[in-house]
């Protein structure tokens, strides 16, 4: 673990801070795209040692949050059925759909199972010959490539009872919703560690030129946090709009090529809503036809009602960086973690979720 | 009490698997009571075979308390559900400066358990109440249908005797305290998690379970100011922390470097995207004691066997409202609350 204490040394916190004090002479706004960097930021109180100049707004990068209602009563729907076993990631089972979540699906008596990986999903498929297996396949550009991997695995194997409910999203499509609704207040971006492991990081040049924001690619520790903040304000200050890499560890220009092949041979681009946001041209996966065999929609029938997202949860806009969470009227009244109205105060990722275990108690801080 | 038993009871025959008929209350229960129960449990309280045992003790005030045990797997690394039901209830008897004396068990079985299986976990029960000072003197057995239960649930209760002059609990926690932890953090629950998911680790985890009565006494006996005990079971420190914070009305700051988590706990946690703190532990326990007393209190934890790992975490504070307050690692303050329900791994 000694690997990840080096990025949390306290001396080298303090001397970007100091970096970040004489860098800054005017306001910025910058963005983190993704949930797992909100809560490190909000965990070990960056935002707070950051002048006051320094605005954090907190993106949609939260996998969790942003998959649209209507899938998750297909999820639902899906773990109520006798034949189904129905995999997903930990995370998803307390989000909120139209009438129930996963977790009381399980109660009512469906068989739903936290799995790890989809690589789990596909083992209890082998398992299970008389069951269906469905894995509840959501997350960003990081989490595709395995579930591509799983569907290839389950082909060569003749898994005929392994399907995917398909709810991937891509991170730049929304950044670029963003960037062109009216209402942005973005300046520069904090991309996605994880995300640009995976794609690389080419993708954002044209964004960065065509709306002349800065991009850097920020790992998740305090530390890599803290360095891609200075160098997106190094940037600012000098009037460049460049894309950078802070987490060069393991990030590169193009990515990881085996990982983007599996992902084009297996999906294909679609449009695809977002909660909270709403349809975003180009920015979904899809099971490309050839493999439409694994598609849980098209094997069980199911059709896509997109369903509005009702109620008081203003989700849309706490994933648009324009309402920070606790300006929300029903936070930590009305919505908490154990009743939540939206997925961001669910979700190990989701920015209200972040407010509401590191921010309530003030007046204990 | 010493009791003095052989662990060379009769084995089962292999393969032989519990049976309806050995919750029924006839002969095939008499059998099971014969073969596995008495061997281990050979009090001469369970030699009368009556209804209820008949217990002698001394003392003006008696500490009671019952826990029940479903842990699954019921094997795991450091232990099992039978030390496990005998750890627990003990510790608990233990946090009220009680010396447990005698516990009662009571065995669910699902039909189907490997009697194998039973006789390692009463064995191992019989051993950690020996460890552990005290006496398993009652008992009952019933048995579920297959697919009703995990194999097997215990519910132990526990009577232990009040040493004299103590009485903590978390009303006597005052403004700067020292708080102390017995030993490094979330060896159990992740033991379990790391078994129950296949986790790959490079090292084994083990489950801290252990007794803690005999670093209790000898708190008692070297007669320091503690205020509170509390061992830090489901919901781990956070949990232990925010009840005792909100019920003595005051602050806790917890200084994060300060808490000891191993490497490999720290590891999984971080794989799973867990907090270490809200983790389950079974052989570890907090202390409130008087500022004056804090480093003494540390240096003889750190010299039991049960407390080597034994470290000063943080203080109480008077606060304008109840709370725990956590320092990170870079001087900053967070609150630390109590999860909502189970921890969920994330995501990616």
């Amino acid at each position: 673990m000694k690997y990840l204490d080096e990025y949390r040394d306290p001396e080298t916190a303090r001397r970007y801070v100091q970096a970040i004090r004489r860098c800054v002479t005017r306001p910025w706004t910058l963005m983190e795209v993704c949930g797992g960097q909100t809560h490190a930021i909000v965990r070990y109180g960056l935002d707070r040692l950051l002048p006051e100049e320094v605005t954090l707004l907190h993106g949609p990068g939260c996998p969790v949050c942003v998959t649209p209602i209507e899938r998750i009563d297909q999820a639902v729907h899906l773990a109520g059925l006798p034949e189904v076993i129905l995999c997903s990631f930990g995370d998803m089972l307390r989000v909120p759909g139209s009438v129930r979540d996963l977790l009381e699906a399980r109660a009512a008596g469906g068989d739903v199972r936290v799995v790890y990986s989809p690589l789990d999903a596909l083992a209890l498929a082998r398992r299970h010959p008389d069951r269906q297996v469905v894995f509840f396949a959501v997350g960003f550009e990081t989490t595709a490539p395995a579930n591509a991997l799983a569907v290839a695995m389950a082909r060569r194997q003749g898994l005929e009872n392994f399907s995917l409910l398909v709810s991937h999203v891509l991170v730049p499509p929304a950044i670029e919703a963003l960037l062109s609704s009216p209402r942005n207040r973005v300046q520069g971006f904090l991309a996605a560690g994880h995300v640009c492991t995976i794609t690389g990081y080419r993708e954002y040049e044209p964004l960065a030129r065509r709306y002349r924001v800065p991009f850097v690619v920020t790992g998740f520790e305090p530390l890599d946090l803290l360095q891609g903040i200075l160098m997106c304000l190094h940037q600012l200050e000098e009037g460049r709009s460049e894309v950078e890499n802070q987490y060069s560890r393991s990030v590169s220009a193009e990515g990881n090529p085996q990982a983007r092949r599996l992902l084009d041979e297996v999906f294909e681009v679609v449009p695809r809503r977002w909660r909270g946001l709403g349809e975003i041209p180009a920015s979904g996966l899809d099971l490309r036809a050839g493999w439409r065999e694994f598609d849980a929609t098209s094997r069980f029938g199911l059709v896509d009602h997109p369903r509005k997202d009702v109620g008081e949860c203003r989700a849309g806009e706490v994933l648009a960086g324009v309402l920070s969470p606790v300006d929300c009227p029903a936070f930590g009244v009305r919505c908490t973690p154990e009743s939540p109205l939206g997925a961001p105060m669910v979700s190990g990722e989701g920015a209200c979720a972040a407010y509401y275990r590191y921010r309530r108690l003030e007046e204990v801080t | 009490m010493r009791l003095d038993f052989s662990l060379n009871c009769p084995r089962p025959l292999e393969g032989e698997r519990v049976r309806l008929a050995h919750g029924g209350g006839g002969r095939a229960m008499q059998g099971l009571l014969e073969k596995v129960f008495f061997p281990a449990f050979p009090s001469p309280a369970t030699g009368l075979r009556h209804d209820a045992s008949v217990l002698d003790f001394s003392g003006p005030r008696l500490a009671f308390t019952t826990d029940s045990y479903v842990v699954r797997p019921y094997f795991f690394p450091g232990g099992d559900i039978g030390s496990l039901a005998v750890h627990g209830t003990v510790n608990d008897l233990a946090m009220a400066g009680a010396r447990p004396l005698y516990l009662s068990c009571g065995f669910i079985l699902e039909e189907g358990l490997p009697l194998e299986d039973l006789h390692r976990i009463v064995d191992s029960m019989a051993r950690a109440a020996d460890q552990a000072g005290v006496a398993v003197v009652t008992g009952d057995t019933k048995v579920v249908d297959r697919g009703k239960g995990d194999g097997i649930y215990l519910n132990t209760a526990g009577v232990g005797l009040v040493e004299p002059g103590v009485c903590w609990h978390p009303g006597q926690v005052q403004p700067r305290d020292a708080v102390l932890v017995s030993g490094d953090l979330g060896r159990h629950g992740m033991a379990i998690m790391a078994c129950r998911e296949g986790l790959e680790l490079e090292t084994r985890l083990e489950s801290d379970s252990a007794p803690l009565w005999g670093l209790v006494e000898a708190l008692i006996r070297e007669g320091l100011a503690v205020r509170c005990l509390r061992d830090l079971t489901r919901g781990g420190l956070t949990s232990a922390l925010v009840e005792i914070a909100e019920a003595a009305g005051v602050r806790i700051t917890l200084e994060e470097g300060a808490v000891p988590v191993s490497d490999e706990v720290r590891g999984a946690c971080e794989l799973l995207g867990l907090d270490p703190f809200a983790v389950a532990n079974e052989g570890r326990l907090v202390a409130f004691v008087a500022p004056e007393d804090a480093s003494r209190a540390l240096r003889l934890m750190q010299e039991h066997p049960m407390g080597q790992g034994a470290a000063r975490i943080g203080q109480v504070e008077s606060g304008p409202a109840s709370g725990v307050a956590v320092r990170t690692c870079l001087g900053t303050l967070r609150p630390l609350d109590m999860l909502s329900g189970e921890q969920l791994p994330r995501i990616c």
